[in-house]
């Protein structure tokens, strides 16, 4: 699994930067004790050091292994970034048109039409039985190209060298919400995940004229089926309420308004279709512009509306940094200095994403303790994060993908047009389980029940993990019980002192002071157990 | 009134408060008395019947062929209908002097039936049926014919706990959230159905009670006790880091000691073996993993269990065959648990349920089976329903396509169950008004 391709100079000696910077380990105080952080100016390239990189990985990324981590700090903040963000520069597997087949839920021909009105107006049962048949059976076929996509996105997800590249394109899968069960349309519900990994870091302006061609959107949202004289007001109400400006910030008569605008939007088997006869050319009034509208009038109104760059810049903020609100005062306040200055950025850029997340991944309030570690991790998050920073073996994806599943996760279904609400909605006693069972099952291939076949041939490497760890902070040996847990915690937490540090020192006590494979592999299975894991 | 509500939403939200406490203590210590349910958070007195009232949904998914299920046998139109399918009057078991009766296969039913313990609705539906399984099956969970939202029984639990109703941003009334009490639901299966999920409350899920559990100690036994002591430990405080009481720290520390609690309690329940043998299939061990947990007094509301394979497109016999096979699993399995149940002296207080997504069509196809169709029967266990068949089939003449229309909303069973045996909002719950059908005996 390789991924920041940019190879370190194997001559320049392991870590040519001090890794503590000068700050304890674990989660230091940078601030006075109290104050947060909101100053959206950069980050100290002194100041940048192995938590810090670490932190910057995980939310700009899935993750990834202590060498990477090191790569970052040796970097410094800037470039990190902008490797991070110009990921358009790493090379990677492009995704084409050809990637899954878009004829399974193909329309029906003309002369199926045409059977299936013979069949219905002569009350034929057995041809209309047959038509269901196929139908049926195509629905079928349907279902499980669409397990294959899933699985095909959860491995890009963690082989990509591009890994904000895949966390933007869940991001708009989150907020551009569309469930595989509604449209049933595997190959549309691929083509909408590729329009939104094409626009991930662009500019989102573009991304809302795409939206409104989109076939699953379109399909999702009923407005195939708008027409001028009878509008269907749910793409409307969502493109407002949930895409783009937020509840409150519309009246019932925009909505109205919107819907005429959006009629004859629609699509025609894989490709958006404007239907001339279905548009409602007339004049309308939306959100105090007027003109004969149509759906990108409308966007472009919408655009313009101040609520529009405070709505997206809160959800990156959600999504990158913290829950907002968070219910502490102190936080919010800063968290709001935060989100006004990347509103500024994206209503002064037009909506360009890379200049306001470049601002935001470089900032202080970025690195403030009170937003390191207090993340709570989406299932994607845990697995993805699990495979990449500690190198579990590939694994079996349809299990991965039934487990984020029963973690409230399943990529392309999300629960509601709402997306996934996130935060502590993905923790309770059930999912609680099924997260620590899934982090045993990829670190020893232990199933629910029973064992992966493979367990045995593929194991996790924890010698390479030991040397990683010895070089990324130096001083630590396997000599060093205490060392060694401080490097396997900075790494995997964040932090040295887990409540269950005590537990992970009295096990390798117990096992003669010894790191050997297993003593390792006991050492992240508790450690991946632990509350502190499902933070990020 | 104001106490009512108190009593009512408390029960489910026994949780505290930790603002205030400066380390997070574990929930599990502040609760008087796990795991048993309190007095005073009771529902309003039904004569006769505990106030621990427990209502078990059994779900039958792929579309249970109702019209095989609960047969009218004294119509011709069924018979010429279904040539190869159809029940033979001969072979169907009467219900008194009813004109429908059972598929051979569901005998046991007709037994409890003879003791007044089955109440069976006919034409259960919904206007403009939709005949794919996850549409359909996710109206019937969210209880909306756009099968939007969250889902019915969920939101019976957020309205106890915090007075929210149906809606995506449905807000509170303004009473403080308190955690809700994690065993407020369990459903059997590998993940909690839509039915129960609601805004605050997550129902707990798993298939078997091994594997609600943590699975490192298969990997080496040694580790449990280190593990189990991790998970005690809890998140220490970090400096600079919000504020404790409120923060995800404190939120997860508690969800893991209420995982490891809720396993621990929940696997001791489960150990015990019921009072009768039940058969051999798979909703028998859920139920009887269900029978097992109603007995150690779990302060477990609603319980979920499922079986599938209704969706007989093919080969689906009659009298013997397929269907018949699955009829007759989902009849032993509930004759069991009553039996179960009343031997343990917990019969009275259970109410189970049984619907499946829709009903099949009225003709049997080319393939001796049967398509998608539309209202089905639906039934209801215990000793306290309200016993016998409760209206007319639907008419086999006066068809929607091929396709029975159907004659009692899905809602007014639910309203029924919510109003009478749970005493809660229906109307509040399921976002309209429906007509409570009248699931109880009257006393």
């Amino acid at each position: 699994m390789d991924s920041m391709d940019i190879a370190p100079n194997s001559n320049s000696p392991a870590a040519a930067k001090p890794i503590a910077s000068g700050r304890p380990a674990g989660k230091a105080a940078a601030n006075r004790p109290g104050a947060i952080n909101s100053s959206t100016s950069a980050l100290a390239a002194k100041d940048f050091g192995f938590e810090e990189a670490r932190h910057l990985l995980w939310r700009a990324g899935f993750g990834g292994s202590a060498e990477q981590v090191q790569l970052l700090v040796r970097w410094g903040p800037e470039k990190s970034v902008d490797a991070l963000l110009d990921f358009e520069k790493t090379p990677f597997t492009p995704v084409t048109e050809k990637d899954f087949d878009k004829d399974i839920m193909r329309p029906y021909t003309s002369e199926e039409r045409q059977m299936q009105r013979t069949a219905a107006g002569s009350r034929d049962e057995n041809t209309l039985a047959e038509l269901r048949l196929r139908r049926q059976n195509a629905e079928q076929l349907d279902r499980e190209q669409m397990r294959d996509v899933q699985r095909w996105w959860l491995k890009r997800m963690i082989e990509s060298p591009r890994p904000l590249e895949e966390k933007l394109t869940l991001f708009w899968h989150g907020h551009f919400a569309t469930n595989y069960r509604t449209i049933e349309d595997s190959y549309h519900m691929f083509r909408q995940n590729s329009l939104l990994r094409k626009h991930a870091a662009g500019n989102f302006g573009e991304l809302l004229h795409e939206i409104i061609r989109d076939p699953a959107m379109l399909a999702y949202l009923n407005n195939n089926q708008s027409r001028k004289g009878k509008p269907n007001e749910n793409l409307a109400r969502e493109i407002m309420e949930l895409f783009s400006l937020g509840v409150g910030q519309y009246s019932e008569a925009d909505i109205k308004e919107g819907a005429r605008a959006l009629t004859g939007y629609s699509f025609k088997d894989d490709d958006f279709s404007f239907e001339r006869g279905n548009h409602d050319t007339g004049s309308k009034r939306i959100l105090g512009a007027s003109g004969s509208l149509d759906g990108d009038g409308f966007v472009r109104v919408i655009l313009a509306n101040p609520a529009c760059a405070r709505f997206i810049a809160t959800k990156l903020y959600k999504f990158f940094a913290h829950d907002y609100p968070s219910g502490d005062a102190r936080l919010d306040a800063a968290a709001a200095t935060v989100i006004r200055d990347m509103e500024s950025g994206l209503s002064g850029g037009r909506f360009a994403i890379k200049p306001v997340l470049r601002r935001l991944f470089l900032s202080q309030h970025f690195y403030d303790n009170a937003i390191r570690g207090e993340q709570i991790k989406s299932p994607v998050q845990l697995v993805v994060g699990a495979m990449r920073s500690l190198n579990t073996p590939a694994r079996d994806l349809s299990l991965l993908n039934d487990a984020m599943n029963m973690m409230g996760q399943s990529i392309f279904f999300p629960p509601s047009v709402k997306g996934w609400d996130g935060g502590r909605s993905w923790i309770n006693t059930s999912t609680m389980f099924i997260r620590q069972n899934t982090l045993v099952f990829l670190l020893t291939g232990k199933r629910p029940q029973g064992t992966d076949a493979l367990a045995g041939k593929e194991q996790l490497d924890t010698a390479k993990l030991i040397t990683n760890l010895t070089d990324a902070f130096p001083g630590t040996s396997a000599t060093s019980t205490s060392a060694m847990l401080d490097a396997l915690l900075r790494f995997t937490l964040g932090r040295t002192n887990p409540g269950g540090r005590g537990e992970l020192e009295r096990l390798v006590a117990a096992r003669g002071d010894k790191f050997d494979h297993d003593t390792m592999i006991d050492l992240l299975m508790l450690i991946t157990a632990m509350p502190e894991y499902q933070l990020t | 009134m104001l106490s009512t509500a108190y009593t009512r939403r408390s029960f489910l939200s026994q949780g505290i408060t930790l603002a205030s406490a400066s380390v997070a203590v574990p929930y599990f210590i502040q609760r008087t008395a796990f795991g048993l349910p309190h007095a005073e958070h009771g529902m309003t007195a039904i004569p006769g019947v505990d106030q621990d009232r427990v209502l078990v949904v059994i779900q039958l998914g792929g579309g249970n062929d109702g019209l095989n299920n609960v047969i009218p046998f004294g119509e011709s139109a069924y018979y010429k209908a279904r040539p190869a399918i159809g029940i033979r009057e001969d072979k169907v078991v009467k219900l008194g002097q009813a004109a429908v009766g059972l598929h051979p296969s569901l005998a046991p039913i007709a037994d409890m039936y003879n003791q007044g313990q089955v109440s069976i609705v006919q034409g259960v539906g919904y206007p403009n049926p939709n005949r794919s399984h996850f549409k359909s099956m996710d109206i019937w969970h969210t209880a909306d014919t756009s099968a939007t939202g969250d889902g019915w029984i969920g939101r019976y639990f957020d309205s106890e706990c915090v007075g929210f109703g149906k809606s995506e941003s449905g807000k509170g009334d303004g009473a403080a959230v308190k955690d809700a009490n994690p065993q407020a639901g369990i459903a059997i299966g590998r993940e909690a159905p839509l039915a129960m999920r609601g805004r605050m409350v997550s129902p707990l899920s798993f298939e078997s009670a091994d594997l609600f559990r943590w699975n490192g100690q298969d990997v080496d036994k040694t580790l449990e006790a280190y593990y189990k002591r991790i998970a005690e430990a809890g998140i220490a405080p970090v400096e600079g880091g919000a504020s404790l009481g409120n923060s995800n720290s404190a939120f997860l520390t508690r969800t893991a000691l209420d995982a490891q609690v809720s396993s621990a309690t929940i696997r001791r329940a489960v150990a015990q073996k019921g009072a009768v043998a039940y058969p051999n299939s798979d909703l028998s061990r859920q139920l009887q993993m269900v029978s097992a947990m109603i007995n150690a007094k779990l302060s477990t509301r609603v319980y979920y269990v499922s079986m599938g394979g209704f969706d007989t497109h093919a080969g689906q016999g009659g009298e013997n065959g397929r269907h018949a096979n699955l009829l007759g699993q989902f009849a032993q399995a509930v004759k069991a648990f009553y039996a179960d149940l009343k031997a343990q002296r917990n019969d009275g207080r259970v109410l189970t349920m049984s619907f499946s997504e829709f009903g099949r069509r009225v003709g049997q196809n080319a393939s001796g089976g049967t398509d998608h169709g539309t209202a089905g029967p639906m039934m209801l266990f215990g000793p306290m329903v309200n016993p016998g068949v409760m209206n007319a089939h639907p008419s086999m003449r006066d068809l929607d396509q091929g396709d029975l229309k159907f004659t009692v909303d899905f809602r007014s069973v639910y309203a029924g169950v919510l109003g009478s045996w749970l005493s809660a909002d229906s109307e509040k719950i399921l976002e309209g008004r429906y007509e409570l059908a009248p699931v109880l005996k009257k006393i």
